[in-house]
């Protein structure tokens, strides 16, 4: 429902507004109708719908990607074999699709959740502008946005490391 | 003819060439580990030997039945399992079954993930009385694991205390505290479920040994138990002495997790009335012995800590001369894992993991093990959730990809074990055989109107592994 919303609003600039709020805002929605990201597998029907996006492996290699509206940042990523895991599905319980949005973008995405925060809290290397990758829906407004994946983990634990005490 | 003869030799052969690993425990670390290698390392022959007939590890057994949602990774890993060159054989036990040096005589290399299965233990008086019970067996329990089927746990008093303030203990409070209409629709095994309904437990106390700075749980599991509904949190004002001042030179998540508790200590005040339960954490509190009434548990006696050092999150406690007592009925024991000692050819540090250098195991003297790996909790020490171990498992996989690359393999893999294990009575379950098994435990969940009934009798596993 929300798709073909946007489908419609190309003409109406209001409405265009309004869709892409919808789109943001219900996320949510969009990402539990379509978990196992069959939608990031379509190709965008006209350059109206293309999201030009970049990603960013751990030791700097970019991959461009040609996305659409309304794609989910980690099904995007697994369609062109970008190695973000997306353990739980997108059903934010885990934090293995975490990214760094470049920083012109951190502002456009829509602020995280309460639950998302929290997940990320337990995310190694957490930065300022962390967010989860399931967590992102492609707008025309992150035409050329950058999301650059953490390094794989901390440090190994060799003998002689203390478990953080209870 | 000679070198006819050579070419055939390789062509017979050639099957061999593949390198053969195999992957001891198929939990989150063998599992993730195991992906990386079939993904990067092409061709490769991996076998899961898996002490239980079931795989998945604390996925299945230690995640909590309402988070659902945590057990989503299960999808992948069958999906690896699937692929024909991966192999899982469950029902064998290394040190057991088969040695760690029948495994290493068949295999190119062999990766230790087999976890932290024992619980630590406090070692004060009293430890042994009745209804004192290791966290771990209660989860196990709860999950239907055939280790615990038959804890013996007595839910009839009031009170009860949890001692330790990680995860664990947060997951053993909200089962204990949730309504049971939510863990109705899990997948608890109906055993507890039947043991929780009934339950007079309406007081829970968490008890720490330092301060709200030092907690190890994090925010989402706090959250979770903040929220239920009809249970108030009550925690000690005096506690949080000094606490909101220290907030603001703290890292983000040590941040928001103490806003959370401040948040919620301000809110207790303001919300009276009568609830059905009771949490209560309590900090600066270690257990100094056990009060014990005709042979269960009546109470615990607390010795009172300060905590000195300059680096707030990890300031030490030292016992002062006070003492606390609290009356309760049930006590878990929430302190944290450790591993234990498969096969007596590994050496173990004093942090209780298997010694290793980035996962490549290293022996007494400091030298390395010819391809024996280690990855997960067992090299880690049991911390961190799902990321860190797949973090760490990843990591070790890229070690073993590297010195395997231009393996020229002659080894046998399962082949060479069957000569071993025939000599074992109990039979070996394959995927097929786990797959049997989750069918059948998905069609009796149905009966209960739960996503699956897990089976917890081994021998009713094999049986059905078997038709």
């Amino acid at each position: 429902m929300l798709r073909s919303l946007s489908f419609f609003s190309k003409n109406t600039k209001e409405l265009g507004i309004f869709s892409q709020y919808c789109i943001q805002k219900c996320s949510l929605y969009l990402s539990s109708a379509l978990r196992h990201g069959e939608y990031e597998w379509q190709d965008p029907k006209s350059e109206d719908e293309v999201v030009n996006i970049v990603y960013v492996d751990k030791d700097g290699n970019k991959t461009k990607v040609r996305g659409k509206i309304g794609d989910n940042a980690l099904y995007l990523a697994h369609r062109y074999g970008i190695e973000m895991e997306g353990a739980c599905e997108a059903s934010l319980a885990c934090t293995t699709c975490h990214v760094y949005v470049n920083q012109d973008y951190v502002d456009k995405l829509p602020q995280s959740e309460e639950k998302e925060d929290d997940l990320l809290d337990m995310a190694p290397f957490l930065k300022e502008n962390s967010r989860l990758g399931c967590q992102i829906t492609l707008t025309k407004d992150l035409e050329g946005m950058e999301l650059k994946l953490p390094k794989a983990t901390r440090n190994f634990y060799v003998d002689g490391h203390k478990p953080t005490p209870h | 003819m000679k070198p006819c003869f050579s070419i055939v030799l390789r062509r017979f052969c050639s099957r061999r060439t593949v390198p053969q690993v195999c992957v001891v425990g198929a939990g989150p670390a063998g599992f993730y580990a195991a992906m990386h290698l079939s993904k990067n390392l092409r061709p490769v022959k991996i076998d899961f030997i898996e002490k239980l007939p079931v795989p998945f590890g604390l996925i299945r057994y230690g995640v909590a039945p309402d988070h659902p949602e945590v057990k989503n990774c299960i999808n992948q890993f069958t999906k690896l399992a699937n692929q024909e060159n991966i192999n899982f054989y469950g029902n064998i036990t290394l040190g057991k079954d088969i040695s760690l040096d029948n495994l290493r005589q068949h295999y190119d290399a062999v990766l230790l993930t087999y976890g932290a299965e024992e619980d630590k233990t406090l070692g004060i008086q009293n430890e042994d009385a009745q209804n004192i019970i290791a966290a771990r067996n209660f989860v196990g329990w709860y999950n239907g694991h055939p280790r615990d089927k038959d804890l013996k746990v007595d839910l009839s008093g009031r009170t009860g205390t949890i001692i330790g303030q990680g995860n664990v203990a947060l997951d053993v409070a909200r089962i204990l505290m949730s309504p049971i209409d939510l863990l109705k629709k899990t997948d608890i095994t109906e055993f507890a479920l039947q043991a929780i309904s009934e339950s007079n437990i309406k007081e829970l106390y968490l008890i720490g040994r330092r301060g709200p700075l030092q907690v190890a749980f994090t925010i989402k599991e706090l959250r979770e138990q903040l929220k239920l509904p009809n249970c108030l949190t009550i925690w000690r004002k005096e506690d949080f002495e000094g606490v909101a001042e220290a907030v603001v030179n703290l890292q983000r998540p040590r941040k928001r997790l103490t806003e959370l508790m401040l948040k919620s200590l301000d809110n207790q005040s303001s919300q009276p009335g009568s609830y059905e339960n009771y949490f209560r954490p309590i900090f600066f509190r270690s257990p100094h012995k056990f009060l014990v009434h005709n042979g269960q548990v009546s109470g615990i006696e607390l010795t009172c800590n300060k905590l000195f050092g300059d680096n707030i999150e990890n300031q030490r406690c030292i016992a002062t001369e006070n003492k606390e007592t609290i009356d309760c009925s049930l006590v878990f024991r929430s302190i944290g894992y450790k591993s234990i000692k498969a096969d007596n050819g590994l050496s173990f540090g004093t942090s209780g993991c298997v010694v290793n250098e980035n996962g490549r195991v290293i022996d007494n003297k400091g030298r390395e093990f010819g391809r024996l790996y280690v990855a997960g909790w067992l090299g880690t020490g049991p911390v961190g959730v799902i990321i860190h171990t797949m973090g760490n498992a990843f990591q070790v996989a890229i070690n073993i990809c590297h010195d395997l690359k231009n393996c020229e393999s002659s080894k046998d893999g399962f082949e060479g074990l069957k000569n071993i294990l025939k000599n074992v009575n109990s039979p070996v379950i394959t995927w097929q055989g786990w797959e049997k098994i989750n069918r059948f435990e998905i069609e009796l969940g149905k009966k209960f109107g739960k996503p699956r009934e897990k089976l917890t009798c081994i021998s009713k596993m094999l049986e059905v592994a078997a038709e």
